[in-house]
């Protein structure tokens, strides 16, 4: 089945054509680097605030409101240059193993930072001015969790060069 | 002399073992890609500062103090798996031009920070609490951007040349 529509992929003029000009996968991959930069710089920055190791005099809703807006720009720069690359060599994207595995990072600490920011909203919006205090274990395990998947991503990104 | 040095570093224990090994390069690349993922991403913040662009509440010269020692625990991270990458393979890199033109636009991002720590940076107390940065700031900043957005460009061309 996925090896099927890796062929349909791989056969389709787009992706010949992103195979034929040698600049292209390179370039994108340069843009996905960059997008991951500021996704992981942003994260980094907000993830150790919830860890209670930077940042600590800024209130946990105004680093939410400084940073998320860059994660999620990121996140689609890095979803729609992620697809050329696939496109572009499907094989060796969508058939690797380490590619899954990233994707199944990739959608827990999506789903972590989704979770953590309603229990966040819920809290702003029952009137509290930042994180209720109830919630700062949940905020130090989101922390941990969404730090070490995404430095995970990142090497997974990297090491889907060298596996298949 | 200078390719001798090269030979030299291809020759020592440590060089060997990474070109030797199936994982180490890998393993190293991945530090590196963290390494220069933190020091791009903390960077760009700053630079977006200076170009009036993001974070406009809070106060520049705060902002870099906060950054700057992620910037450069994050470059001595990529520098040191970047020269550990160089030595397995020293003079064919040596020998690449986007290699060249790496360490070009990485000398010109160093002397384009000390020429803002030289000069603009230096009066920070006295415009770094407004939202609008002067000329001079702006220009560092969007020259560092720049230069940064080369340097990731030249770094992943490396890899296909």
């Amino acid at each position: 089945m996925l090896d099927d529509f890796i062929q349909w992929l791989g056969a389709t003029p787009i992706s010949l054509r992103i195979q034929e000009v040698f600049w292209i996968i390179p370039t994108v991959q340069a843009v996905h680097i960059l997008a991951i930069s500021v996704v992981l710089a942003s994260m980094a920055m907000f993830d150790l605030r919830l860890l209670g190791f930077a940042g600590n005099r800024n209130s946990i809703a105004s680093l939410s409101r400084r940073f998320m807006p860059w994660v999620w720009g990121a996140l689609i720069v890095l979803a729609a240059s992620g697809c050329i690359l696939i496109i572009g060599e499907p094989k060796r994207s969508l058939g690797n193993v380490v590619f899954q595995l990233k994707m199944c990072m990739l959608a827990t600490a999506i789903a972590a930072t989704l979770g953590f920011q309603s229990v966040l909203k819920r809290d702003l919006a029952g009137g509290a001015a930042d994180l209720a205090p109830a919630h700062a274990a949940v905020a130090k395990i989101t922390g941990l969790l969404s730090l070490v998947l995404w430095v995970g991503i990142a090497v997974a990104g990297r090491l889907i060069a060298y596996t298949s | 002399m200078f390719e001798r040095f090269l030979q030299w570093l291809e020759s020592t224990a440590p060089a060997i073992a990474i070109s030797e090994s199936s994982w180490l390069f890998p393993g190293i690349e991945s530090v590196h890609v963290l390494g220069i993922a933190m020091v791009v991403g903390s960077i760009t913040m700053v630079d977006l500062r200076l170009l009036n662009l993001n974070l406009r509440d809070r106060p520049v010269g705060e902002l870099i103090a906060e950054t700057l020692p992620w910037t450069w625990t994050a470059f001595g991270v990529a520098v040191c798996s970047g020269a550990l990458m160089f030595s397995s393979n020293a003079t064919h890199y040596w020998g690449t031009v986007p290699f060249r033109a790496k360490m070009l636009l990485l000398t010109l991002a160093g002397i384009n920070m000390m020429a803002f720590h030289a000069t603009i940076h230096r009066s920070v107390d006295n415009w770094g609490r407004r939202p609008s940065t002067p000329w001079a700031a702006k220009l560092c900043g969007g020259i560092s951007l720049g230069l940064w957005v080369g340097v990731v460009l030249l770094g992943r061309w490396i890899g296909f040349v």
